[in-house]
């Protein structure tokens, strides 16, 4: 399988991975352990910098992971802006997932504020992923400002529904020249592999993982998942038909010519 | 200007509950099955047709907010920074005719409660007040605030209804969300609950959410006092103030509270709702609602705090005390209502783990609160 490279880094898992929602620390760890995954987001606002007893970042603490922080719960980009550079100084590292909802209810990301501080942020030296709605010309918009990769949702997040703009998703993937992460509304193993099968770069997992009744066995089936559609999609799949191809009905005459 | 008194006069108490009343068993299945409910599931989800289905219920609202909060229950207490109050209010230890003992605490008072409370490992605060304008008003919120935030990630406020340009000056001093409950939605009888006082208009606490949601404000927490009127029909007229709010004030975030009437000041208050029924309130509303806060607090016992965290909670206080002062020093008698699970916050965590939960302590940063606008 090709390693995927983001920003100069290389990723060996295309499964990419969250912290929220686990009943424990613990847990959450050989979740991810378990998924293979390299690349981790957590919330800046769950972690307690004041405290040495924090409850997510120690079990992050591992080779395995690089961390991604987030900027979950601000509502535009000032405040997006103000919460990025509070993660680089805490966690020592300039990338970022970018999401802005104003909205608390869905958590959709507002496309307008998110485009206006992906460009402050890239200025300022951020290697900045944006959490975005599946909107194509948003996504070359970003690209152009300098993301490092796109984000677009599957589904609503948490809703574990698939793939519902799978349309626009094949327009992203078709068109990017950064990388195509789907975050968002994968529920099961086989939506991620759908979406890697279809081309896409990686997928981001939370919520599927973090309530499922064992996280660490369904950790590996979406890391198996993943590796399943990448293969797929490097091996390049058969197209598919919903009829049978009969002989030729349109140009056998020709061959009574 | 958007006020939810437009809506509330469209609606009759007496037309509701005959409304409510009236749902069968077959209006309960239709709202069980739907994938959105509207107010009227809601009205039969409440409703005593509901009862037989409460397992049911349960089973729902559970998996609906593992989906959306996860195995995750969030840590918040109370701190009271004051007992003084103008209002008469029938049900409460903090009325002005009840001869109680007044304070209100000082920098000195709170920096103890401060120090208490964070040895807790608490990080979520609420305020809470009663209403006393001319000593506890915006001048003393303010210096309050400032003292308290530097020590807490999130600041709530449960303090008489203020006007907009007030709330505009306290959120960016680092207030995330402000709790204000109408008690009842029966606008007669409220009359009789609240007879004296600024708390006796009833449109203007009414009104007070649209305030907050025009300055702004994070997150309105909402809730009727249960024991008053009839707990359907009010529980009805607060998811009609939700869904008008959610619709008005769409980056604000909402939570509901189910506070039954106490024991205060060595009264014994009437309160018609059974356990059963409380469960099947707060099933309710998570099936109505899938991304709203739900908030027990102690005044419920012990053992159905145990038990009622996995059927649709997500916000849970803990070794409250509901006497200014009450966490540094002992100070019983200024008390607002007895509490009932008496557990300390470690006590009430290792329960929570126990059930196979993550207790969060943190979960808002006051960087988020430095640059906010509305």
């Amino acid at each position: 399988m090709k390693p995927l490279v983001i920003a100069g880094k290389t990723f060996n898992s295309r499964l990419f991975t969250g912290t929220g929602k686990f009943s424990s620390g613990q847990l959450m760890q050989d979740a991810l352990l378990a998924s293979g995954s390299e690349l981790v987001t957590v919330a800046l606002k769950r972690i307690d910098l004041k405290n040495q007893e924090d409850e997510i970042l120690p079990y992050l603490n591992h080779s395995q992971f690089n961390l991604l922080p987030n900027t979950s719960g601000v509502r535009n980009a000032k405040e997006a802006i103000f919460a990025a550079q509070l993660a680089r100084e805490a966690l020592e590292t300039n990338w970022l997932k970018l999401e802005i909802h104003p909205d608390p209810k869905y958590l959709l990301p507002d496309p307008i504020e998110t485009l206006k501080a992906a460009e402050e942020l890239v200025k300022q030296g951020f290697i900045v992923l944006p959490y975005i709605n599946a909107d194509p010309v948003l996504c070359k918009r970003l690209e152009e400002v300098g993301t490092a990769a796109v984000m677009p949702l599957g589904s609503p997040i948490g809703s574990n529904s698939g793939l519902q703009t799978k349309a626009m998703l094949e327009i992203i993937i078709e068109q990017s020249k950064v990388p195509v992460v789907i975050d968002a509304g994968i529920g099961a193993p086989s939506h991620a592999a759908e979406a890697l099968e279809m081309g896409a770069d990686a997928v981001l997992i939370n919520t599927a993982m973090a309530v499922s009744a064992d996280p660490v066995k369904i950790s590996i089936a979406f890391k198996m998942a993943v590796e399943a559609g990448r293969m797929a999609f490097e091996a390049k799949m058969g197209k598919s038909g919903k009829e049978a191809v009969a002989s030729s009905p349109l140009t056998a005459f020709l061959d009574e010519l | 200007m958007n006020s939810f008194l437009n809506v509330f006069e469209k609606h009759s108490w007496e037309e509701v509950k005959a409304s409510i009343y009236s749902k069968t068993e077959a209006d309960v299945r239709i709202a069980l099955n739907k994938k959105k409910r509207d107010l009227e599931d809601f009205k039969a989800l409440i409703s005593p047709s509901a009862a037989p289905f409460l397992e049911e219920m349960a089973k729902l609202s559970r998996e609906l907010t593992l989906k959306r909060f996860g195995n995750t229950i969030q840590m918040f207490v109370p701190m009271y920074l004051s007992n003084e109050c103008q209002n008469i209010c029938t049900y409460c230890g903090f009325s002005l005719d009840n001869p109680m003992r007044r304070t209100t605490l000082s920098e000195k008072q709170i920096d103890k409660e401060i120090e208490v409370i964070k040895s807790y490992g608490y990080d979520h605060i609420l305020l809470v007040t009663g209403e006393a304008n001319k000593t506890v008003g915006v001048d003393y919120f303010e210096k309050a605030i400032k003292q308290i935030r530097p020590h807490f990630a999130n600041i709530s406020m449960e303090v008489q209804p203020l006007d907009q340009d007030e709330y505009e000056k306290l959120l960016p001093l680092g207030i995330h969300g402000v709790l204000v409950y109408q008690e009842t939605y029966h606008e007669e009888n409220y009359k009789f609950h609240h007879p004296k006082g600024k708390k006796s208009n009833f449109e203007y606490r009414l009104d007070t959410p649209d305030r907050l949601g025009r300055a702004g404000v994070h997150k309105i927490g909402l809730g009727v006092l249960i024991g008053l009127e009839d707990w359907r029909t009010d529980s009805f007229f607060n998811a009609l103030h939700l869904d008008y709010l959610e619709k008005t004030y769409w980056k604000t975030k909402y939570s509901v509270s189910f506070p039954r009437l106490r024991p205060y000041a060595g009264k014994e208050p009437k309160v018609d709702m059974s356990d059963r029924e409380l469960v099947q309130l707060i099933c309710a509303y998570r099936i109505f609602n899938e991304e709203l806060e739900l908030t027990i607090s102690t005044r419920e016992s012990e053992k159905f705090r145990n038990n009622i965290i996995k059927l649709g909670i997500t916000t849970v206080s803990a070794g409250s005390k509901t006497d200014p002062g009450g966490y540094a020093s002992n100070t019983d008698a200024l008390e607002q209502f007895e509490i009932s699970d008496e557990r300390t916050p470690q006590e009430v965590a290792s329960m929570i783990k126990n059930l196979g939960y993550e207790v969060v302590w943190k979960d808002w940063d006051q960087a988020y609160e430095v640059v906010s606008d509305k």
